[in-house]
């Protein structure tokens, strides 16, 4: 059976990342890195290595009861389609992705903790909830880690803490971030100063897929960098503090906007509609751009018949992998343009653009 | 566009790698980069690509051999050169062997230098047994000396008992 008939269906993965009332904030994840104290680091041990360890840790991982109905499987049985899948649903690393014999995943089968094994540590595990609830997931990911512990022995030095593959996770190998969609920021062209605030803060502020991609859909991940010398609790409690203020500044970037620049953020709304819901071919890229702009529709009361939940399964859905799983078969890089376009076309069929007043010319 | 590589189909995969001051820029078909292993990003090197190069999906695995005395991790092979190179350690042993220049970035990569946060219950207990035998030590030790043999005796096998529970914490850990 493939992995992915035993994930959930797409429309319910979607939503895994659904804001709370704010809107703004779609999901919250707390990573950790651990690694066997015996053994040497994924990325400099010989395959036989890799593969002890990955015997050891598979059966262990997949017996805790915090993963109960575990869906497990070893990187080499995974076709680069499911990879990919995996990939788009947040559960593993595009780095893990590229991983073949040796390597593998663990994950709950709601989706919501996953575990890396052989990443670039033995064990990287996240625990990925939607809205804004980093607390909660460090809760539960503790909890995971704890069982582990009795189970394992972790690399562990009282001076350095958890030791890492790179010196950039040694301590509490935490990685706290959450994702945020924040269109008014990139419309009023205050991102990159928020950035630059942010990693004044010890921040980092990357794209959808964390490092070194994109801000597909005006999606932005903020996470720390530091992971040594504060506890768990101070760098959680950092994040919520920054992620509070970028939420500010997105509400606040929105209001000047509607003041301000009505006519331009209903331009840019109303062609995002116009293009989505008339297009016959249209690249993931543009599509997530789009969509992310009537998303900014919804948010502002423009649409009252499109639901949002909605958006947020097409958010998945347009990427190419998922537009695959859709649609059943493997399918090149034109003609998912065309399919894409033609599933858009058709979830947005009878939704009209209510035509908002805008009076006048130099609002 | 055409793909640079079969100059026949509509390139769709565009990479630009930039190398120190360089910009290197190439324009492939969906074909021509699978075949070349480009489809991610972070797993090969434009420059490989360029020059007609196989890139290889395994990471070098050897530990390579010793050329010169430089520090070496003598668990698993990784020499200094290896870790500058590469920016990731060999095994949680070369945290020891490199003390000195890993202790130098994480000045610039962390708010502090010693870890505060979690701490596994296993390290935690056995921290806390040993500060307790050290403490019975100093007891008995201060018994003999006053002639107290029968307390010595309850302390040394409380000593004893503690030992014990010590010593299956340890090994039971170990999953080597």
């Amino acid at each position: 059976m493939s992995i992915t008939d035993q994930l959930l269906p797409i429309h319910e993965s979607a939503r895994r990342l659904s804001p709370g009332a704010d809107g703004i904030i779609f999901s919250s994840r707390v990573r950790l890195a651990r690694n066997l104290k015996h053994h040497p680091f994924p990325g400099w041990a010989k395959k036989t290595d890799r593969i002890k360890v990955l015997e050891t840790l598979f059966p262990i991982v997949q017996s805790l009861p915090q993963i109960s109905e575990a869906v497990a499987e070893k990187m080499d049985a995974l076709t680069p389609l499911e990879k990919q899948v995996l990939v788009e649903r947040h559960l593993i690393s595009r780095e893990h992705a590229a991983k073949t014999a040796g390597s593998g995943i663990v994950l709950k089968k709601d989706e919501t903790i996953c575990v890396m094994i052989n990443e670039e540590d033995h064990l990287r595990m996240q625990v990925l909830l939607p809205g804004f609830s980093v607390h909660e997931a460090w809760r539960i990911m503790d909890e995971l880690d704890s069982a582990l512990e009795e189970r394992v022995e972790y690399a562990f030095q009282e001076e350095l803490g958890y030791l890492t593959a790179c010196p950039t996770n040694v301590g509490t190998g935490i990685r706290v971030s959450v994702m945020m969609h924040l269109p008014g920021l990139v419309l009023s062209e205050q991102m990159n100063p928020v950035i630059q605030a942010a990693n004044k803060l010890g921040m980092t502020v990357r794209g959808l897929y964390g490092e070194g991609t994109d801000a597909l859909g005006n999606l932005f991940q903020v996470s720390n960098q530091s992971t040594l010398g504060d506890s768990e609790t101070t760098i959680i409690e950092r994040l919520e503090k920054i992620t509070r203020q970028i939420l500010e500044a997105e509400q606040n970037a929105r209001a000047m906007l509607l003041d301000k620049h009505r006519r331009m953020v209903y331009n840019h709304i109303g062609r995002a509609y116009g293009i989505l819901s008339n297009s016959y071919a249209i690249s993931s890229k543009e599509a997530m751009n789009l969509i992310s702009l009537l998303r900014l529709g919804v948010d502002l009361g423009l649409f009252p018949g499109l639901e949002k939940g909605l958006l947020l399964e097409l958010f998945t859905l347009v990427q190419p992998a998922h537009l695959q799983l859709w649609h059943g078969k493997k399918l090149a890089g034109e003609v998912r343009d065309a399919v894409r376009a033609d599933l858009i076309r058709s979830k947005l069929r009878g939704i009209a653009f209510p035509d908002p007043p805008c009076p006048e010319a130099n609002c | 566009m055409l793909c640079a590589i079969c100059k026949q189909r509509e390139a769709r995969i565009h990479l630009t790698q930039i190398v120190g001051d360089k910009i290197q820029k190439v324009d492939l078909c969906e074909q021509c980069a699978k075949a070349k292993g480009v489809m991610d990003s972070t797993s090969y090197a434009l420059a490989d690509l360029l020059l007609g190069m196989e890139s290889s999906a395994e990471p070098q695995t050897e530990p390579p051999k010793r050329r010169t005395n430089e520090p070496t991790c003598s668990r698993c092979g990784m020499t200094i050169s290896d870790f500058k190179k590469i920016g990731r350690l060999g095994c949680p042993a070369c945290y020891d062997t490199f003390r000195e220049p890993i202790s130098t970035m994480l000045r610039t990569m962390h708010r502090g230098l010693r870890h505060v946060g979690k701490v596994p219950k296993s390290i935690r207990s056995t921290k806390d047994l040993t500060e307790q035998i050290k403490q019975l030590q100093a007891q008995l030790k201060k018994a003999v000396e006053d002639e107290n043999f029968e307390l010595a005796a309850v302390l040394r096998d409380q000593i004893k008992e503690l030992n014990a529970r010590l010593n299956s914490i340890l090994p039971s850990q170990s999953n080597q």
